[in-house]
């Protein structure tokens, strides 16, 4: 299933914690953010570490998250975030919950 | 002195009759697991020749040759103009074509500090740097310790190394983890106006184009 997220869209990263190479960090996976920007389509890391041609090509996004809502104890701005470069499998549309670090695992 | 000599004198180990110069020249302790991979796929490459000693030689002298002054001759046009800065912004691989330099593959991305906000950038995954505009990445920039911290304290990371944030300023951190590679565009210090492009170049340091650091007018070279 393919998606298009739109910049400002709150999105998801799958919780989960398949083997091999993955470009996604743990410290973003199950973490609420919203899309910065589109960045381009890009053969896929995943597949190219392993000798694949890497096609088809994954949509690439920007994610911001903020500190906060990663960190449960960070003590900087409330405003603090961390962009991430995730592709588009790792995101699902999430539907945003009001207040701060609603998305602590 | 013959390359057989220096060979023999370098190494203590051994992984049979092939030649090779040492990884590092002063580094006579047994090579670590990621350096014999290293040395067989660099042995393999010649060997089924599809690269050249030579070529492999010439391809870490050009790495070499790439150098934070590229970064900061960029930063600073896009001080100085303002149509080229909107240029980088938005396209940041277009805009330094002008300076004859080639992103390959990777998407060159570019963030503007300002009064309120600091961009640092990290690869909490590997050592990913924009080298075509910085060189090769300090060792501190490919240090766990680093990576690990500067996406969960950047405050406290950045005033270790000596850059201290008003708690109103907003850090931003950038995790270039994928096909991006991230530039940062430094806020021009008060009481530079007047300043000469070398002299403005002289401040624009690599860890200010990383984001750790900011440049300073009283840093001007005498």
């Amino acid at each position: 299933m393919t998606q298009a997220f739109e910049p400002g869209e709150a999105v998801r990263v799958a919780g989960i914690n398949p083997p091999g190479h993955r470009r996604t960090p743990f410290y973003i996976r199950g973490k609420q953010g919203v899309i910065e920007r589109f960045c381009g389509e890009f053969a896929n890391p995943e597949e190219l570490g392993y000798g694949f041609d890497g096609l088809p090509k994954k949509r690439l996004y920007r994610v911001r998250f903020r500190q906060i809502d990663l960190w449960p104890d960070y003590d900087g701005n409330i405003a603090d975030t961390v962009d991430v470069d995730v592709y588009e499998h790792w995101l699902s549309r999430s539907i945003p919950t009001a207040g701060i670090g609603v998305m602590r695992r | 002195m013959s390359e057989q000599h220096d060979h023999t004198d370098q190494h203590d180990h051994d992984h049979g009759t092939h030649r090779h110069p040492p990884a590092q020249p002063d580094d006579t302790s047994p090579p670590g697991h990621y350096e014999v991979m290293i040395m067989a796929m660099r042995d393999l490459l010649i060997e089924q020749g599809i690269l050249t000693a030579d070529q492999i030689r010439r391809g870490l002298e050009t790495l070499d040759s790439w150098q934070p002054s590229r970064g900061a001759e960029i930063v600073v046009r896009a001080w100085t103009d303002p149509a080229f800065k909107q240029r980088l912004l938005a396209d940041g691989n277009e805009a330094v074509a002008d300076f004859g330099i080639d992103t390959g593959g990777a998407k060159l991305t570019v963030l503007e500090n300002t009064a309120t906000l600091q961009n640092v950038v990290v690869c909490t995954l590997c050592s990913c740097y924009p080298r075509a505009v910085l060189g090769l990445p300090p060792d501190w920039y490919r240090s766990k310790n680093y990576r690990a911290r500067v996406v969960k304290e950047p405050r406290k990371v950045l005033s270790e190394f000596g850059t201290e944030l008003p708690d109103d300023m907003v850090v931003r951190v950038h995790d270039s983890l994928a096909d991006l590679r991230y530039l940062v565009i430094p806020r021009r210090p008060a009481g530079t106006e007047h300043w000469s492009k070398d002299e403005l170049a002289a401040i624009v340091t690599r860890d200010c184009m990383v984001g750790v650091a900011n440049p300073r007018a009283d840093l001007k070279p005498t």
